[in-house]
């Protein structure tokens, strides 16, 4: 079984390491000092689980675990975070409080394997995020991965998102990404006077709008100081009012 | 419950000051239609000692009930009502006082001018109503105001100690955790580090306490705090610290610089394996003291904007919640250096509280 340590601090893994002498059967194959070096690895080495502090420079644990699309079992580790902390309790996924002892450390193991067993990480990972990321601090970016290249996308910087099958197309001036969620997610995180769903496909951002023409009976269109275009349902058209005050 | 305006001793004084006054020339205006000084003087004592019991009845009676605006033609009611009362009264006493010894002549007068002195006495005990009247509005409105200043003032507090507590933990848990590691790897750093963390838990608790601390003590912690990373972070963490004399000296809130430095190194310690310097600057500039923390980091990967995270936050709400200026803290980001500069503006009230 491959395990990998993704945490910012040499000597918070050489503990982990330390405790992993005691389980023979798990191989470390990767430490990792952050996010992006963990989505390398991950996608590289396929490992069965992995140690992930929360809070770590550039992107946390969260945002990481959100561009791999196979996430495996996860055992969270994190110094003090009691949000996080709820978020995991709530969703039955083990996480170890720094500093833990062998013994707790021992036990998260045989609780992953009796996980392992029964559901699949994926699953519960999934609920996990969407949990997190509904969370009281509003979501100031947005993190998405092109060509293997992991992206950092400030919420000011989106001009507009668009769905496209599973996915949401992020619009920015920079071009567009896709993000493996659903609009239903994005109109949850984003702020809701910034953001408004201006029809069944299409979130925009109020502060790129130059321009609403009409446009066949009862819809419009949005102009976008980039020149886009953005349909408005009649709807959207009532709510983007509303938010702009009109 | 409002103060009522004659527990002002300067509105009292006056006040007495005004009545004596009024009650002389009361006298004098008797006197000076002929009569004896002997029957002035008991009509004006009468009347004006029962215009003050007036008064004083109706300055208590709008001490705990003051009508609302659209009923302020109460006042003239009571005021009518008490003017009534104080003219019969006094007639009625002067009567009883003068009956014997009283000419014909005077009581005459005395009845004739009753619509005079039923004018004054309304005129009087309204101006009275009124004044009281302005007296408690004003008074309330400041009891609301202090009460509202002091609700601002109490979850003001409340929010800053928070945010002092916030950025504890995760430094505490993380160092212990540290300290657990190097237990089994290198017993004797781990004791050093103790001490470390020891010393500086305690500059910490004294600090708690005080609101602004002298920015040589802030550095001095802040090096306890450094000391503690290096050995979090290992040897890829160098630190470079200027100061000059005169900003050892300026006033700083404390612990104000260690989440910006936490930030730094965090920030500046990925994507290199070099060595990383973090540089800390301060000094004076137009009696504002200017903190500059620098990191280095990697554009490509990271975005400035984004890389400040909670501690810089909580700076900013620091400051803003003490200056309520929210352009104290700046970040630029050049030529692979990322600088958070923070200006803390004089505090001036320091001497005065010690």
């Amino acid at each position: 079984m491959k395990v990998i340590i993704i945490d910012d601090e040499p000597l918070a893994r050489s503990i982990i390491k330390e405790y992993l002498q005691f389980h023979s059967e798990l191989e470390l194959v990767a430490e990792c000092s952050d996010g992006f070096e963990g989505v390398k690895s991950i996608q590289q080495l396929q490992p069965d689980l992995i140690f992930l502090d929360i809070q770590m420079p550039k992107i946390n644990g969260f945002e990481m675990l959100e561009l791999i699309e196979e996430p495996p079992a996860v055992i969270f580790t994190t110094a003090f975070d009691e949000y996080a902390i709820k978020a995991f309790e709530s969703h039955a996924i083990d996480y170890l409080l720094k500093p833990f002892s062998r013994d707790r450390f021992d036990k998260a193991i045989a609780k992953w394997r009796q996980m392992s067993k029964t559901v699949s990480s994926k699953e519960q990972l999934t609920t996990l995020l969407e949990s997190v990321s509904n969370g009281p601090s509003e979501q100031q970016r947005v993190v998405v991965k092109l060509a293997g290249k992991i992206r950092i996308i400030p919420i000011e910087e989106i001009h507009y998102l668009e769905a496209a099958d599973d996915y949401v197309k992020i619009h920015t001036k920079e071009g567009s990404f896709l993000k493996n969620k659903t609009m239903g997610h994005f109109e949850n995180i984003l702020n809701k006077g910034l953001f408004v769903r201006t029809h069944r496909s299409f979130m925009v951002n109020i502060t790129q709008i130059t321009r609403i023409d009409p446009y066949e009976k009862d819809n419009h269109l949005a102009i976008l100081k980039s020149g886009s275009r953005v349909p408005v349902s009649k709807s959207g058209y009532a709510k983007l009012k509303s938010v702009l005050g009109l | 419950m409002a103060r009522s305006p004659v527990s002002v001793s300067k509105f009292r004084n006056s006040f007495f000051g005004w009545w004596i006054i009024w009650a002389i020339l009361h006298a004098l205006l008797i006197m000076h239609y002929g009569y004896p000084l002997n029957i002035a003087v008991i009509d004006s004592f009468t009347t004006n000692a029962l215009l003050l019991g007036a008064c004083w009845i109706i300055s208590n009676i709008l001490r705990y009930y003051l009508p609302y605006s659209d009923r302020y033609w109460y006042i003239l009611i009571l005021s009518i009502i008490f003017s009534l009362v104080v003219n019969a009264l006094s007639k009625f006493i002067i009567n009883l006082i003068l009956i014997d010894s009283a000419t014909v002549d005077y009581l005459i007068f005395l009845s004739n001018s009753y619509w005079i002195r039923l004018g004054l006495a309304f005129l009087l005990v309204g101006c009275m109503a009124i004044i009281c009247v302005l007296w408690y509005t004003q008074e309330e409105e400041e009891d609301n105001r202090r009460r509202k200043n002091d609700a601002e003032r109490l979850s003001r507090d409340a929010e800053l100690y928070k945010l002092r507590q916030q950025l504890q933990p995760h430094f505490l848990f993380n160092s212990l955790n540290s300290i657990s590691a190097l237990i089994g790897s290198n017993p004797s750093q781990a004791r050093n580090m103790i001490h470390q963390l020891s010393d500086f838990l305690r500059t910490t608790l004294r600090k708690e306490e005080e609101e602004w601390v002298k920015m040589e003590e802030e550095l001095q912690s802040l090096e306890l705090y450094l000391e503690i990373e290096k050995v979090r972070f290992g040897h890829r963490l160098s630190t470079i610290i200027v100061k000059d004399d005169q900003s050892l000296q300026m006033l700083i809130p404390p612990m104000l610089l260690q989440p910006i430095v936490e930030n730094a190194i965090k920030f500046g310690l990925y994507d290199t394996t070099d060595v990383v310097t973090i540089q800390i600057s301060v000094s004076v500039e137009n009696d504002t003291l200017k903190v500059m923390v620098q990191n280095p980091f990697d554009p490509e990967t990271a975005s400035p904007r984004h890389g400040t995270g909670f501690g810089l936050n909580s700076v900013k709400r620091r400051l803003y919640l003490l200056f309520a200026r929210t352009d104290l803290v700046e970040t630029t980001a050049k030529d692979h250096i990322f600088t958070t500069t923070i200006n803390i503006p004089k505090h001036e009230s320091y001497h005065n509280r010690r």
